[in-house]
């Protein structure tokens, strides 16, 4: 028997999770020149993670990635088996014996907690909860938020806080032609929220938006962007590192926070959002609910690039009813799969999964942010797929392990016998091709199913 | 807006920039790449990437630089894609000295 990759023994590969890093794993399955089977897996009965559930829904053209990985799921190669739970309905030791390689790409599903007093306090939330419950995650989809409270506090200076504090910050008609769930756009249309604070605990020349995210808060329909100018002070480290030609997208988030100090917010608008930094979140105060966030005051420390925050002692008080903490994104582990707990990741070595003390576990491997942590844009998990491919298949030529695996009825009889009601590519495109047309009337480009039974139910 | 490919990148098309690209909108002749503003959904992944500065977003662009603009909506879309990295052209480690980086 030949090794796996050829016609006689193709190479089966199964992908755990279905955003950017599994179809660009796909891809690059299918241009190896192996001949190859790749079996797709994700939990809800639709594709495309973060591209459908994360990306922000006035960010329209981000999502047109789902017309590159739909295009990659029309390989014959390659088959989706949405609403099966790897860990839940099949185990990954059985995705063992059918495939030659496990590949996990779930990213990363939970967020890093902020470690203070008053965390889990009512109105304090996850930058994670929201983005899904706008973007109609089923898991999200009956959280509450309570927007009748006049100010939102956002920890984190990431594009994630930026879209959170976006949404808050939109009106009705700014918001009403995306695809934002309908349940939210209603919510949001009653939200009292006037002041959003975006609280960094490292400085103005550290804050980790992109100029273009960033950009966009200087033309809000009815919000405008402030700052302190004095908060744009900054010490020599800092001078240092925004002078580097590298860091010409800090410079230019840099000279976008100096643009905004200079205007004087419009008292025509409704709303501010206040970008505020060196301010360390202590504690989450109120009794039963969120009534105010205690922030200590902080200086950097440290060498041009490698400043840390450090607290002063200097402590002030800011009254909220509302709380996120995007702080960044944080794996959760998979039944059967090493798991580093304290990264947040899967380990790894150039994408070959590895237990703790870094012996490789053969045949399972992992891409996107699940192996690297929740860093990058869409497109850096592409470079980042194709080298875990590049190990898998580098693996192939060392390893003379010519065993063959099941064919591909093999897994479809398996779910069939467990009972499991998977759904198709072709089941997802009935229910793409219904969002659609239910968006239409509303001039929304879709309108989602939240709930996995009415997704279910659309395939009956 | 969208995304333009400038003249740092001729002599060099070192294509880091495609590694990164989600959507296979990079195409390329012998001198250079340019992007395909009907296919890139201007995710900003392959600017910093660039090795010589070449990539702006279109409202990023110096004046003397528009052109370019027009160049890359003109020329992407009749050339060959580029969806793998290649090899940087010949000289293109001396053109990047030439150019300060």
């Amino acid at each position: 028997m030949s090794r796996p990759g050829t016609e006689q023994n193709p190479l089966r590969v199964a992908i755990v999770g279905s955003g950017p890093s599994g179809f660009y794993a796909t891809e690059a399955l299918i241009k190896s020149g192996l001949t190859t089977r790749v079996d797709m897996f994700e939990r809800l009965p639709v594709p495309y993670g973060l591209v459908r559930s994360g990306v922000a829904p006035d960010h329209p053209k981000l999502k047109q990635a789902m017309q590159v990985y739909a295009k990659i799921a029309e390989s014959p190669e390659f088959r989706f088996f949405g609403n099966v739970s790897i860990g839940k309905d099949l185990q990954i030791s059985e995705l063992r014996e059918l495939y030659h390689a496990v590949i996990l790409t779930c990213g990363a599903e939970s967020d890093r907690r902020l470690g203070i007093p008053g965390e889990d306090l009512k109105g304090s939330h996850t930058a994670t909860e929201f983005v899904g419950w706008y973007n109609g995650h089923p898991d999200y989809r009956d959280r509450e938020f309570d927007l009748s409270h006049d100010t939102a506090v956002i920890f984190g200076q990431g594009n994630v806080a930026a879209d959170v504090s976006r949404i808050l910050a939109k009106t009705r008609d700014e918001l009403k032609h995306t695809d934002i769930a309908e349940h939210a756009l209603d919510a949001l249309d009653k939200s009292n929220i006037k002041h959003i604070y975006v609280v960094g605990r490292r400085g103005p020349a550290q804050a980790k938006f992109t100029s273009k995210e960033l950009k966009e808060f200087g033309e809000l329909a009815d919000c405008d962007p402030v700052i302190n100018p004095e908060e744009l002070i900054l010490n020599a480290q800092s001078e240092a590192e925004l002078e580097e030609k590298s860091s010409a997208g800090n410079r230019k988030v840099y000279d976008l926070f100096k643009g905004f100090s200079e205007q004087s917010a419009s008292d025509d608008k409704k709303r501010r959002v206040y970008f505020t930094f060196l301010k360390g979140p202590v504690e989450i105060l109120g009794k039963d609910r969120v009534e105010a966030v205690k922030l200590e005051k902080n200086v950097l420390s440290g060498d041009a690039f490698g400043q840390g925050a450090r607290g002063t002692g200097e402590f002030t008080e800011l009254k909220t009813g509302l709380v996120f903490r995007s702080i960044g994104y944080k794996g959760v582990p998979i039944e059967g799969v090493p798991f580093d707990d304290k990264r947040g990741i899967i380990p790894n070595t150039d994408g070959r999964v590895t237990d703790i003390n870094g012996t490789i576990e053969p045949g399972l491997y992992t891409a996107g942010w699940i192996k690297r942590g929740p860093s990058g844009i869409i497109g850096t998990n592409r470079a980042d797929s194709v080298a875990t491919i590049k190990s898998l298949t580098d693996d192939l030529e060392s390893n003379t392990d010519s065993a063959q695996k099941p064919d591909d009825e093999a897994l479809v009889k398996l779910l069939q016998n467990k009972g499991i009601n998977y759904v198709s590519f072709a089941d997802w495109k009935k229910i793409d091709t219904d969002e659609i047309s239910r968006g239409e009337p509303k001039g929304k480009p879709r309108e989602k199913y939240t709930y996995v039974q009415e997704m279910l139910d659309i395939i009956k | 807006m969208t995304t333009v490919v400038t003249e740092n990148c001729q002599r060099c098309r070192f294509t880091d920039c495609v590694a990164v690209c989600p959507v296979e909108c990079f195409h390329y002749d012998d001198e250079m790449l340019y992007i395909d503003p009907d296919v890139c959904i201007d995710c900003s992944a392959c600017i910093p990437e660039c090795p010589v500065q070449a990539i702006f977003e279109e409202d990023d662009l110096a004046e003397d630089q528009r052109k370019w603009i027009e160049i890359n909506a003109e020329r992407a879309p009749e050339l060959p894609s580029c969806s793998e990295p290649m090899d940087p052209l010949p000289g293109a480690d001396e053109r990047k000295a030439e150019l300060g980086f």
